[in-house]
């Protein structure tokens, strides 16, 4: 049987929407089944994989930062491409011009800068392509 | 025959395009298509029996496959008991399934 592959391109900036965490599911779920995952960060979901995120305390609650245990899409992103590192292998590009016009290129170890031709590429070469907008 | 998968995230009630994809969906199966609509997020609250107004009760009626995200439904306090005829709780893991079928075409909404 031929390999699956999935690709996802993402708008969504991180810690906006439910759609990012509906979206890390999706891929997580797609690597731990063996499929191949592509995914084509656009827009404001390039901040995704911004390195300097800083998880941080909960003044309301008190809470401190080791207790507040506080999430970044960083992290999730990491534990994904270390998931999908060889086979089945996760392909994480950034927009390049979405990148430069965010200031967002210091990313973490594993993505890769890419455009819009990467995306069609990718497309190409997929069993199927879910784009999830912002809108 | 094409396999039309539609993942409604929105809540009906707070957008009102949902109508659009409901019609949509129905389309497609009046016209011998196969259709699943995966509820997630905010979209799984028209699957509660009591979302007066929902579209989920005509669209199960129309034989469209009707699935419902588990995470969503917790998220929210949903009970699978709570949920409408016709709705089958369901999870990301079936749903990547469906997203490598051959020959289906997955629109996000």
């Amino acid at each position: 049987m031929a390999e699956k592959r999935l690709t996802v391109a993402l708008m969504d900036p991180p810690y906006e929407s439910a759609a990012s965490t509906t979206a890390l599911r999706i891929i997580s779920a797609a690597l731990k089944k063996g499929i191949h995952v592509n995914v084509f960060a656009y827009e404001g979901a390039v901040n995704l994989t911004m390195k300097d995120q800083a998880p941080h305390a909960n003044p309301v609650k008190g809470t401190t930062v080791e207790e507040e245990e506080h999430p970044t899409t960083k992290a999730f992103v990491s534990s994904l491409l270390e998931l999908g590192k060889s086979h089945p292998l996760l392909t994480w590009v950034n927009c390049g011009l979405c990148v430069d016009e965010r200031g967002a290129g210091n990313w973490i170890d594993g993505v890769k800068r890419g455009g819009p031709a990467d995306f069609l590429k990718m497309a190409l070469e997929s069993t199927n392509t879910l784009v999830i907008p912002t809108h | 025959m094409a396999h039309y998968l539609f993942i409604e995230s929105r809540d009906p009630f707070d957008s009102s395009d949902s109508g659009f994809v409901a019609e949509t969906a129905a389309a497609l199966k009046k016209r011998g298509n196969e259709v699943t609509l995966f509820l997630v997020q905010n979209g799984v609250l028209a699957a509660r029996k009591g979302a007066r107004g929902s579209h989920v009760p005509r669209l199960a009626q129309a034989g469209i496959a009707l699935l419902a995200d588990d995470f969503s439904l917790r998220e929210r306090g949903i009970q699978a008991g709570e949920c409408s005829a016709g709705i089958q709780e369901s999870s990301v893991d079936a749903l990547v399934d469906l997203l490598v079928r051959e020959h289906t075409k997955a629109i996000w909404h």
